[in-house]
């Protein structure tokens, strides 16, 4: 279970391979995912960035190779331990993915009812508790998800993925589509909740900022593998040419260590 | 949970009270019976001391419960101490301390008035229906007259690919189902009328009822369930999606380009399919006169010539392109009423399944009345 460092492996990936028909979009892939780290996933648009997150929380079906959460093979579990593991991770879709035709306030609460017996008075308190933790009003708790705004989506996303206190969170582009502003207060966001809830972050990113503040670690996807992971100071040394147009480029100006890290 | 997560040692106005074990979501519930008890306490108690140090674990739940405890005692009056807390929760419980107290959510008023009011309030949409049926009305005709003056605009393979759905894909289905129920009213027909004699009435029978009135209605119906429903999932989903908003920003008018072609298609297709159905019918009727009440097949062809006229045909056949407009306007209105929700989806469509078969019957009871008095 311990892998560099001493550190905990909560997520192992070994030599996965997923497929459509003939197109294979994972080959082969290898990926540790340590307790407590937040883990920035970059790639290309279509490099199967997604494809391997749904793969690990179970939505994709995989070819071969092994994936284990918290030291289970997910694939060889029971349905008891595959569920007391689901209980401990939560998901953040791209669009958010909440139940249209649910309040704010159900959203939140569906989860928590499905797994616990909670009197109404403790629901009602830690829907608050947990909308303002992620930065929200509690006047939003009535609305429902259309009347949201694209930001607000995103938190509420984010805050039912916490409502169990999971321990592990998947982010599938957290601040895709919000403005630097709100993108830059997400990021802020999910590192404050690292922090107090000791969350272990496992983000599917465009957004080199975000990968420049907040994540301890990036794992890069390229040519249907994993092919660098470390911190930032390892990708931008790295001579690999994906990973040099990447952290290189006209847009990436911003974390070049001559500017924003002198 | 048989252990205790929380004891109590009280010496004057001094009370203790010590957390134990895991303060997490699994034992809320049962933490909170002990908090809720542990704060209706003793009245005499000015300071309390919360000890936390063997609280092995501690989540939101466990610090929500935990901050709920300090306040309950806070808003007594006591002086609450928590010590002991664990280094790594201090930020879970200074991001607890910020929450502000839950407003609890507004309870529904009076139960007698909330009645009367959704009655009231679905008799007044009624008649926003109904206006935004003849906004609909009036919608259609100003595309259709904008078409007529350029004829190049007019949307051709949206229509036939309509068509084709609701038309060509329609047949075996329609053809099959009024087949059979021209079979069942023939059987009914000559087991009732053979009481009296008067078999060959039958024929009469299948005749004028098929044409005038099954035909259509039933063809109608199917097409209400089959089509309409299509057509007000298709419209609304796309209204989900924005993409109704993108053609209007285009330069584009939905009507035109959406639902013309789709109504076109219903006024080209239902006559067709009453027309065929209506001959199913026959053949299905006749089949059983001949199978079941010995009624030849010639006998058959003579006795329904003689009972029924070229009106007879043509009263179902008026009436189908009408019956069409009414599907069509009621579908494309529903499907444009369509708000965020995956619910309001389901709800719209049922709505234009329900609205458009009720229509489409009280229209051809107007319909009898109409032509019973100009003598068809």
């Amino acid at each position: 279970m311990a892998g560099r460092n001493g550190k905990e492996i909560v997520i192992e990936v070994r030599d996965v391979v997923v497929g459509f028909g003939s197109h294979v979009v994972l080959d082969h892939v290898n990926l540790d995912v340590y307790r407590g780290e937040i883990l920035g996933f970059v790639g290309g648009s279509g490099a199967g960035k997604s494809v391997l997150m749904r793969t690990i929380i179970g939505l994709l079906p995989k070819r071969g190779g092994t994936i284990k959460v918290f030291g289970v093979d997910l694939a060889a579990a029971s349905d008891v331990q595959r569920h007391a593991i689901e209980r401990r991770w939560g998901v953040l879709f791209q669009q958010g993915a909440l139940f249209s035709s649910l309040t704010v306030r159900e959203n939140l609460q569906f989860p928590i009812r499905e797994y616990l017996k909670l009197s109404p008075r403790l629901l009602d308190e830690l829907v608050v508790a947990k909308l303002e933790m992620v930065g929200l009003d509690p006047s939003v708790l009535a609305k429902f998800p259309s009347e949201l705004s694209g930001g607000m989506t995103k938190r509420v996303g984010l805050a039912r993925a916490l409502a169990l206190d999971p321990e592990i969170v998947f982010l599938d582009e957290p601040t895709s589509g919000l403005d630097p502003i709100g993108a830059g207060e997400f990021d802020s966001l999910i590192a404050t909740l690292q922090r107090t809830l000791g969350l272990t972050v496992f983000m599917v990113t465009h957004d080199l900022d975000s990968l420049h503040t907040v994540c301890d670690r990036i794992a890069v996807l390229a040519d249907h593998k994993v092919i660098a992971a470390g911190t930032m100071e390892t990708m931008l040394a790295s001579p690999h040419p994906w990973l040099r147009a990447y952290f290189h480029g006209k847009r990436s100006r911003a974390i070049q260590p001559d500017t924003a890290r002198a | 949970m048989s252990d205790l997560l929380l004891h109590e040692s009280a010496d004057g106005g001094r009370l203790r009270i010590a957390g134990r074990g895991a303060w997490v979501a699994e034992n809320a519930d049962a933490l909170e019976a002990e908090i809720n008890a542990a704060t209706g306490g003793n009245a005499a108690t000015k300071h309390v001391d919360i000890d936390m140090g063997r609280v092995e674990q501690l989540d939101t739940f466990g610090a929500w419960l935990l901050e709920r405890l300090t306040r309950g005692f806070s808003a007594r009056g006591c002086e609450t101490n928590v010590t002991g807390l664990k280094e790594d929760y201090r930020a879970l419980m200074d991001e607890v301390r910020s929450v502000k107290p839950a407003q609890a959510p507004p309870r529904r008023g009076n139960a007698l008035a909330d009645t009367v009011a959704g009655v009231g309030k679905s008799v007044a949409s009624v008649g926003a229906t109904f206006v935004s049926f003849l906004n609909m009305l009036g919608a259609i005709a100003i595309a259709l007259l904008r078409v007529l003056g350029r004829p190049r605009s007019f949307r051709f393979a949206s229509m036939v690919h309509q068509l084709d759905n609701v038309g060509w894909r329609a047949v075996p289905i329609i053809v099959l189902i009024t087949f059979l129920i021209g079979c069942i009213i023939a059987q009914q027909g000559i087991f009732h009328f053979r009481k009296f004699g008067a078999d060959s009435y039958v024929v009469d029978m299948v005749g004028i009822l098929v044409l005038r009135e099954l035909g259509v209605l039933i063809v109608t119906i199917m097409v209400a369930g089959r089509s309409g429903s299509a057509y007000t999932a298709e419209l609304g989903a796309m209204k989900m999606r924005e993409e109704i908003d993108a053609l209007r920003t285009m330069g584009f008018d939905p009507v035109e380009v959406l639902i013309l072609p789709r109504i076109i298609a219903l006024l080209i297709g239902v006559p067709i399919l009453t027309f065929l159905g209506s001959m199913a019918a026959l053949y299905g009727g006749g089949l059983v006169c001949w199978l079941y009440g010995g009624i030849d097949p010639d006998i058959y062809m003579q006795r329904l010539k003689e009972a029924i006229s070229l009106d007879t045909f043509k009263v179902g056949m008026i009436k189908a392109p009408f019956m069409a407009l009414v599907i069509g306007v009621v579908a494309c209105v529903e499907g444009l009423a369509v708000k965020g929700s995956s619910e309001s989806l389901g709800m719209q469509t049922t709505a234009s399944v329900v609205e458009s078969i009720f229509l489409v019957i009280v229209l051809d009871g107007l319909f009898a009345i109409f032509f019973a008095s100009i003598g068809m």
